[in-house]
């Protein structure tokens, strides 16, 4: 098998910013998405994922702008997700350079969006984000639910069901968050990952937790996760991309050098 | 000299033209307009998705005289959707008449995954590409060198000679076909980094003979 297992960095965006800074050697600018993730390539990063938190609507035109910038210069697969509610809104992303789109709450409030998305502009560029939170369940056979808003509202669906949902109805590739997880530092939580990726038949994106560089080899291995997804252990500086990579090879994970 | 890059509403193509001229293409035009493309000295041929929107949208943007007008003598570079329409025929929704400008076929990829759950379709990410020939495109590429791919189908050539790169899933799949002044690539060059800008790079300075 030739594929390599993807390591993702994962951006936050606040009116075409970079917010909580990221602490690269001699960065100009620790806020400039452009710079950002032309270091992140440069370093060896497979992808690169944005995620929009600006509140307000009218916002978004700076990140469109932004997303423009990034792809000028950046050509490695780039993914933008965060208040995308409308198949107008995946268009804007996809023409300003965005390679794949991400959707989440929209597509629990009107899942034909995905179908829509998906028939329109291909499976390849629709990512479903899933944020799920253990509930219930035994210790063997746990369930978990989807939540939205952050994590904080409950929508009372079964989280791999719905995973498996997305997928048949369009979605290329699931990033599933688990929100119990998230922040922790202690790892992304793999029986949850394990049973998306046995169910859906999609690339799934591992995301939330990860604290070190053995999460992200226990995310491929033990998670099933094609992709794994991290923040803060490359934007403060502990771990370089390459250190990563070097360290989920040492473990026999196939990656890009 | 004007570059073409086909317009026919299937995906990111400004992509491929930002990563054109990141490269050194002075003149490049995204277009449905048959005449600028016939106008044009290279043409590039990409796109997204399935064979059945693309030939469809092929046909609604009255572009199928053009495309083999110029593919018949000029530097002609089809990327992903576009190396899949010019085979003869796509699998896909019980079998689609496709450009027919190579013999074979485009398959699912569960052909060659079988059953096995850990091979998630569409394939994406970074796979190596195993050059089968020393053709000018790979110029300056390392042997083996990852690029990134992300598809459901995949292209069963019926001659091998035009196979010109291979990757594995499951089985092995031509990442990239050619003959004469034609070659295509099943990957994105213009998603993959270093070595995706090198084969653009070498686009723009080939004569369209497969061999130098």
């Amino acid at each position: 098998m030739g594929l390599a297992s993807r390591i993702i960095p994962c951006l936050d965006i606040d009116g075409g910013r970079v917010v909580k800074g990221v602490k690269f050697v001699e960065i100009r600018d620790a806020g400039d998405p452009v710079e950002i993730a032309r270091r992140y390539d440069r370093a060896g990063a497979d992808e690169i994922t944005f995620l929009d938190i600006t509140a307000s609507h009218e916002e978004r035109d700076t990140l469109v702008h932004m997303v423009e910038a990034v792809a000028s210069e950046v050509f490695i697969p780039l993914t933008v997700g965060g208040g995308i509610r409308s198949v107008a809104d995946v268009r804007r992303m996809l023409n300003a350079g965005a390679d794949k789109v991400a959707i989440n709450t929209a597509a629990i409030r009107d899942p034909e969006l995905v179908r829509e998305a998906a028939e329109r502009f291909g499976s390849q560029c629709i990512v479903v984000a899933v944020d799920a939170k253990r509930s219930g369940g035994t210790d063997t056979e746990p369930r978990w639910e989807v939540f939205t808003h952050g994590g904080r509202r409950p929508t009372g669906i079964d989280a791999v069901a719905w995973a498996e949902q997305m997928a048949a109805a369009g979605a290329g590739e699931l990033l599933v968050t688990s929100m119990d997880r998230d922040g922790t530092r202690i790892g992304f939580d793999n029986a949850l990952n394990r049973a998306i990726s046995a169910r859906a038949g999609v690339p799934l994106i591992a995301s939330g937790g990860v604290g070190n560089l053995q999460h992200l080899v226990d995310g491929v291995l033990e998670g099933h996760a094609d992709a794994v997804l991290a923040a803060s252990i490359f934007h403060f500086g502990e771990y370089s991309i390459a250190e990563a990579k070097a360290y989920m090879a040492a473990a026999g994970i196939e990656v890009r050098e | 000299m004007r570059i073409a890059v086909i317009d026919y509403g299937m995906g990111n193509l400004r992509s491929v033209a930002r990563a054109l001229e990141h490269v050194g293409a002075r003149d490049v035009i995204v277009t449905d307009d048959p005449a600028i493309i016939g106008g044009a000295e290279r043409v590039v041929f990409p796109g997204q998705g399935a064979v059945r929107d693309c030939m469809s949208a092929l046909h609604r943007h009255e572009l199928i005289d053009v495309i083999a007008r110029v593919i018949a003598d000029r530097p002609f570079l089809g990327i992903c959707m576009g190396m899949q329409a010019l085979m003869t025929r796509s699998e896909e929704n019980e079998g689609i008449e496709a450009l027919g400008h190579f013999a074979g076929t485009v398959r699912h990829f569960r052909a060659l995954t079988g059953a096995d759950p850990r091979l998630k379709i569409p394939q994406m990410g970074w796979n190596r590409v195993q050059q089968c020939t020393a053709h000018p495109l790979w110029s300056g590429i390392a042997q083996g060198e990852r690029f990134y791919f992300v598809h459901s189908y995949y292209v069963a050539a019926d001659d091998p000679a035009i196979v010109q790169g291979e990757s594995e899933y499951g089985g092995p799949f031509a990442a990239a076909i050619g003959a004469g002044n034609v070659f295509a690539t099943q990957f994105h060059p213009e998603k993959s980094q270093r070595p995706g800008l090198r084969l653009l790079e070498n686009f723009l300075a080939w004569d369209g003979e497969p061999c130098s």
